[in-house]
């Protein structure tokens, strides 16, 4: 075949790679770096299991209570602790308190990591602005390439259960952290940077007492967000055997279960409210 | 005298995007600098905006040093080159701190972060106070950053809150007061740490009139009790005439007169200046010596001293040329040194110095329905009557105020 007699199927013979190349590249990961990815699979399976188990250790009255006393005790509300009280009774009474406790520990991990590694790299990119230039392909890529996708290197990498489904989750949410915080401290106002320059500040000093508290409350969106986005990850976390809330949903759709999809749909409806309503910042303590 | 800060041929060139070819434009913006291209020139050239060519200044101790200039004038960019908030292209800049003399020009950041912490301090226009801080934490910031205990800096901090009127308010966030109010509070913030000199950019520009005035008649009040070397940077002349023991008037980054008020107002070295000077409000700015009608031109044929507007209104002055008697149609009329806030007798003739402003003397004129006569240390050196008033008012006896003041120096 040549390129001028038939350019088409010239060019669908001469196919780039891609694919294999991501394969072999998936491939080289593993291979030499299994040891890393089983060290770190142990120990996260360990800390989600852990936490699972420890709160599944609790008599389920006792912890909707707990639950319900935390939320007044964050929000002096005591509207809201009813509600807290009513809706996760509501769970419990609907069978599924030990699938929101899985996705509980699921979202805890998941917020802290995405926390830990977000907002440091915020803050980087915010200083280094050819850091950012780098940084946003990369941000854009990881929140538009489907979901599926990268579920199937995770898998490769991490086996099944509860772990690849975390790592899945934090691919998907880590990137709103970053930008928050970096648009969070970029934005700070030049007079008050300048203030703490002219006061003697040093780059450490800078960013601890003058940029973090102005850039705290973007970034304490970016912690709603995270947790509202973590819990949009259970269904598929489910796909990959991380249990939870996830679990009876994709089970009502493989058997075409009506009742159970819309209960277990309920549930992380439920969940999603509580984790917003409690953790959205405080009109009051976003300006202290 | 010795100064407190000193500019010696300072260039500050922006030189906008750091690329590969920033340092060679930085040599030919400098080039067609000396070559004595303007601003505009060099922009057009290189891209690199001159913020202030060729400065040289020496502040005093102790003194308010005023740089006066329209906005795009050079005037915050000379300012903020003395705490490194703006780094200087050429030239070289000293500053005194305690007996030390530091050279700011581009210091390494230690050096220049202990000289920001110790010895320069910033009052900034828009306040630039943390608003998730309360008052007493903004006003610690200087002192946090020095690493002082608590209950010291506590102290410190609540001792200036209170000359500064505001300690009821230490526990309230800075947002919760009036621009007035968080003015007072960068005020605080700059003079707590017990700098060497102290930086204002434009302070009070963005106060209403009335609060701005207020805070104007502050400062010089707690200057004659700190007496602290000021810099201050501001685009109001009746302000600067108001505030400066000493005023530098900026024009396109570069400095084209320096002096006292009075030379400044009377002696205006480019017609950008006189053009200033028309605009200003005379009764802030003009001060008795300048105005007054000497007391030579007062000498009638017959050896006495006789008012012009009046002539059977006689001055018996004694050989030093103090004042013994007055006598006014015939008979022994009372004089007396007006005091500040006191209303003046009618009737009675005011004796004032030669620093009063013309606004003071409008006011006694007004009360004693009598001419104001202007003494030296007791000597009797001139006299105030309606003319003088109303030349000085419409500027129609310019040019004798600055021979009366040329006599007098």
């Amino acid at each position: 075949m040549t390129l001028l007699a038939h350019p088409e199927t010239w060019i669908t013979d001469h196919a780039i790679p891609v694919g294999t190349w991501s394969t072999d590249f998936v491939n080289f990961v593993k291979n030499n770096f299994q040891g890393f990815f089983d060290g770190l699979s142990n120990v996260l399976g360990f800390l989600l299991d852990g936490t699972t188990s420890l709160l599944h250790a609790v008599p389920a009255l006792l912890l909707i209570v707990i639950f319900a006393a935390l939320t007044y005790a964050f929000k002096r509300s005591w509207r809201m602790a009813l509600f807290v009280f009513a809706a996760l009774l509501f769970i419990l009474n609907q069978g599924y308190w030990d699938r929101t406790l899985e996705t509980i520990s699921l979202i805890v991990y998941a917020t802290i990591a995405c926390m830990a590694i977000g907002v440091p790299i915020g803050i980087a990119a915010a200083h280094r602005p050819a850091l950012y230039r780098v940084l946003r392909p990369v941000l854009d890529m990881m929140q538009t390439l489907p979901t599926f996708v990268y579920l199937i290197p995770t898998l490769v990498l991490f086996g099944l259960g509860s772990v690849p489904g975390l790592i899945s989750a934090i691919v998907f949410v880590v990137p709103t952290p970053i930008r928050l915080t970096y648009i969070g401290i970029s934005n700070v106002p030049r007079p008050l940077i300048e203030a703490g320059q002219a006061f003697g500040a040093s780059p450490t000093e800078l960013l601890w007492k003058v940029e973090i508290p102005a850039a705290l409350p973007t970034i304490l969106a970016g912690l709603t967000q995270v947790i509202m986005l973590s819990l949009s990850m259970v269904v598929i976390a489910a796909l990959v055997g991380a249990g939870g809330l996830g679990e009876p949903v994709v089970e009502a759709m493989e058997t075409v279960q009506i009742g159970k999809g819309f209960t277990s749909g309920l549930a992380i409806v439920i969940v999603a409210v509580i984790l917003d309503r409690v953790f959205r910042p405080n009109k009051e303590s976003s300006s202290a | 005298m010795s100064f407190a800060a000193k500019f010696e041929a300072v260039d500050i060139l922006f030189p906008g995007s750091a690329d590969r070819g920033a340092r060679a434009r930085m040599q030919t913006a400098l080039a067609a600098l000396d070559a004595g291209k303007t601003r505009n020139d060099i922009i057009g050239l290189t891209g690199i905006v001159v913020g202030a060519a060729d400065v040289n200044l020496e502040i005093e101790q102790g003194e308010i040093f005023v740089l006066m200039g329209l906005s795009g004038s050079g005037k915050t960019t000379v300012l903020r080159a003395l705490n490194g908030l703006n780094t200087i292209s050429r030239g070289r800049i000293t500053i005194r701190h305690g007996d030390e003399l530091v050279d700011m020009s581009n210091p390494p950041p230690a050096t220049l972060r202990r000289l920001r912490n110790q010895a320069v301090s910033m009052v900034f226009q828009q306040f630039a106070l943390l608003p998730w801080r309360t008052v007493r934490r903004n006003v610690e910031l200087g002192l946090e950053l020095r690493k002082m205990k608590p209950a010291e800096m506590r102290a410190a901090v609540d001792q200036w809150l209170d000359r500064v009127g505001l300690l009821q308010w230490a526990d309230k966030h800075a947002s919760e007061l009036s621009g007035g109010m968080q003015q007072r509070v960068g005020l605080a913030r700059a003079l707590v740490t017990n700098p060497d000199i102290l930086l204002m950019d434009e302070p009070f520009s963005a106060l209403d009139p009335l609060i701005r005035n207020k805070l104007q008649d502050e400062l010089l009040q707690l200057q004659r009790t700190v007496q602290k070397t000021i810099i201050f940077v501001t685009h109001d002349l009746d302000e600067a005439l108001k505030i400066g023991n000493r005023i530098a008037i900026m024009k396109d980054g570069r400095v084209i007169q320096v002096g006292k008020p009075e030379d400044i107002v009377l002696r205006p070295a480019t017609d950008y200046v006189a053009e200033f000077v028309a605009h200003m409000n005379p009764l802030t700015a003009i001060r008795a010596a300048s105005l007054m009608r000497p007391i030579e031109a007062l000498r009638a044929a017959d050896g006495v001293h006789r008012f012009n507007d009046h002539q059977d209104y006689v001055l018996h002055l004694d050989t030093s040329g103090q004042l013994i008697a007055l006598h006014r149609d015939g008979a022994a009329s009372p004089f007396h040194q007006p005091q500040p806030g006191v209303r003046c007798p009618p009737g009675s003739t005011g004796i004032v110095t030669g620093q009063h402003l013309l606004k003071d003397i409008v006011e006694i004129r007004q009360q004693t329905t009598r001419p104001v006569l202007v003494a030296d240390n007791g000597r009797i050196v001139g006299c105030i009557g309606t003319t003088e008033i109303l030349d000085a008012l419409t500027q129609a006896g310019r040019a004798d105020y600055r021979d009366n003041t040329a006599a007098l120096n």
